[in-house]
């Protein structure tokens, strides 16, 4: 008897904490629209979300983010397009290819690249890569779409390896011995069954390693320049959603315009992130690898 | 009897541990050869000495002479692409690839650089007829092999085997997952199967292997008791201990 109740005390315990967390994060996910929605009643949806100008201190102000969407989600695509193909195929390397001693000593760095605080990797953007950068390619400023890129790549190369290895690792050895039986060499039974059998995997991977571009605040603030304009080329200074916000909070009067278009594109951004969420969610349901067979 | 393939005093290590003691064994062409005896005997890892499919194993250590007809298999200059697709294996587990029916037939042509399309149509069509489940899965070449039955999925995979044209096919328990009419299927494919191949089954089921064998090799801890006719074996053995096992007084 008294060991049920015990029992249902740890339960009930569990029941708690876990509601308090919950409750936490929908209040705060409560007072982001509370604050946000207010600047709706000075600009449409629609000139806040496809407005190309930025100028929330004018006067008359201008509350078009088009800019810093465009600037957010080109700085991200180019980051997947070199974090992408770096982080899967170490992932590949690392789970198929490298031997078990190289392997064990890789991993671990590998994973300590991604708890690298990301106002270092800011830091170094800023004093290393951007004059580098000026000088390599003749350009006014370092500071810029692709410097802030190339950061974001480095971010997300640790998450993206990590998730897919473990999915590549997963692929079950009945598989990998299949394909040797029938006369396939390593690279084959890599290319033509192991990347497919770990496919979903690999998209999560993508995806968190992308959404964690997107949201990530520090970088782009510190290396991608801070112009809110529409980007024209990758070496052009922009100015992502998370960056605007992190400068302009300090300075916007509270319960102003500004202060509420602030709110509401943080509105926007979780409204990106959580999509990305949803994506990896589902794929990764989706197109669970049941197995080897399931009998 | 034409031998296809044998082995000569063939030792095998997993690092410091010997798994095979000095095994000699004959395979006739076209015959069915039983491999018995208890878990954990070396009779899978044999079978696997013979297309090479403990070279994915760190640390394996192998003595002694394969010959698949008159060439060395261990031999550095061998091709073990080419030797994996002329020596077929068939695993313990159903292991279809989460591939369509007919994907999974082609997979084994399209790595050997098959690439016209109607020859593979062709040869899918031909594998899965000898397999035996042709007729089960034809209006459903494009749906995933995993969503077969089983014993279905074994036969799938029997049928893959076969479409690289195999001399010989190696079988790990090729049944033992599976239930008893799975299995009778699976027995009256090997017994047709023999007459153009070279089969070699492992089997934890004696009456198995007396129904589908030719010949029938008893292993005991890593070593070779007796091979002899499997009619022979499993009423006369030469040895006690052979009878012992196959009378179920141990093992």
């Amino acid at each position: 008897m008294r060991r049920q109740d015990i029992d249902k005390g740890v339960q009930s315990v569990f029941l708690l904490v876990a509601l308090f967390s919950i409750t936490a994060l929908s209040l705060i996910m409560v007072f982001l629209f509370l604050e946000g929605i207010p600047i709706f009643e000075t600009v449409s949806v629609k000139d806040f979300v496809f407005g190309k100008y930025w100028y929330p201190t004018d006067e008359p102000a201008d509350f078009g983010i088009m800019p810093l969407i465009l600037g957010s989600v080109y700085v991200t695509l180019l980051a997947g397009m070199i974090a992408i193909p770096l982080g899967i195929m170490t992932a590949i390397y690392l789970a198929e290819i490298a031997s078990p001693r190289v392997a064990e000593i890789v991993k671990p760095i590998v994973e300590l690249l991604a708890s690298m605080p990301s106002v270092v990797i800011g830091f170094f953007g800023m004093v290393v890569v951007a004059p580098f950068l000026q000088k390599l390619f003749d350009i006014p400023v370092g500071l810029n779409m692709f410097n802030a890129s190339l950061m974001l790549a480095f971010m997300a190369v640790p998450t993206i390896c990590s998730i897919s290895e473990d999915a590549i690792f997963s692929v079950p050895t009945a598989l990998k011995e299949a394909s040797f039986a029938l006369g396939a060499t390593h690279n084959e039974t890599i290319i033509r069954v192991i990347i497919p059998a770990s496919l979903s995997g690999i998209c999560t991977a993508v995806i968190l390693g992308l959404s964690r571009a997107i949201g990530e605040t520090m970088v782009v603030l510190m290396a991608a320049g801070g112009a809110a304009m529409l980007p024209t080329s990758i070496f052009d200074p922009v100015r992502p959603l998370p960056a605007s916000i992190a400068a302009e909070m300090a300075e916007a009067p509270f319960g102003s315009e500004h202060y509420h278009a602030l709110f509401a594109i943080g509105v926007v951004l979780f409204v990106f992130t959580f999509g990305f969420n949803l994506i990896a969610d589902y794929i990764s349901h989706k197109f669970r690898q049941v197995g080897e067979a399931s009998l | 009897m034409e031998i296809k393939m044998h082995t000569r005093g063939l030792d095998f290590f997993y690092g410091d541990f010997q798994a095979l003691y000095n095994i000699s064994i004959d395979f006739g062409i076209n015959r069915v050869t039983a491999l018995i005896g208890p878990s954990g005997c070396g009779k899978s890892t044999y079978l696997r000495c013979l297309n090479r499919m403990n070279d994915l194993i760190p640390g394996i250590k192998v003595a002694g002479e394969v010959k698949l007809d008159d060439s060395e298999i261990y031999d550095p200059s061998l091709d073990v692409v080419t030797l994996r697709r002329r020596v077929g294996m068939v695993f313990q587990k159903p292991n279809p690839f989460p591939k369509s029916i007919f994907e999974n037939i082609a997979y084994g042509l399209r790595v050997n650089g098959v690439k016209d399309k109607s020859k593979i149509t062709q040869v899918v069509e031909k594998s899965l007829k000898q397999a035996a489940i042709w007729d089960e899965v034809k209006d459903r070449l494009n749906e995933s092999a995993l969503g077969l039955s089983g014993g279905q999925q074994q036969r799938l995979c029997i049928a893959r085997a076969l479409a690289v044209d195999p001399e010989v096919l190696l079988m790990d328990e090729p049944a033992s997952a599976l239930d008893p009419i799975a299995t009778q299927k699976i027995e009256e494919l090997i017994t047709e199967l023999s007459s153009k191949l070279t089969i070699i089954i492992v089997t934890h089921n004696m009456q198995q292997a007396a129904r589908v064998s030719d010949r029938t090799a008893f292993f005991y801890m890593g070593k070779l008791i007796e091979v002899n006719d499997t009619d022979t074996l499993f009423t006369k053995p030469d040895l006690k201990q052979t009878e012992d096992y196959i009378t179920g007084r141990f093992g």
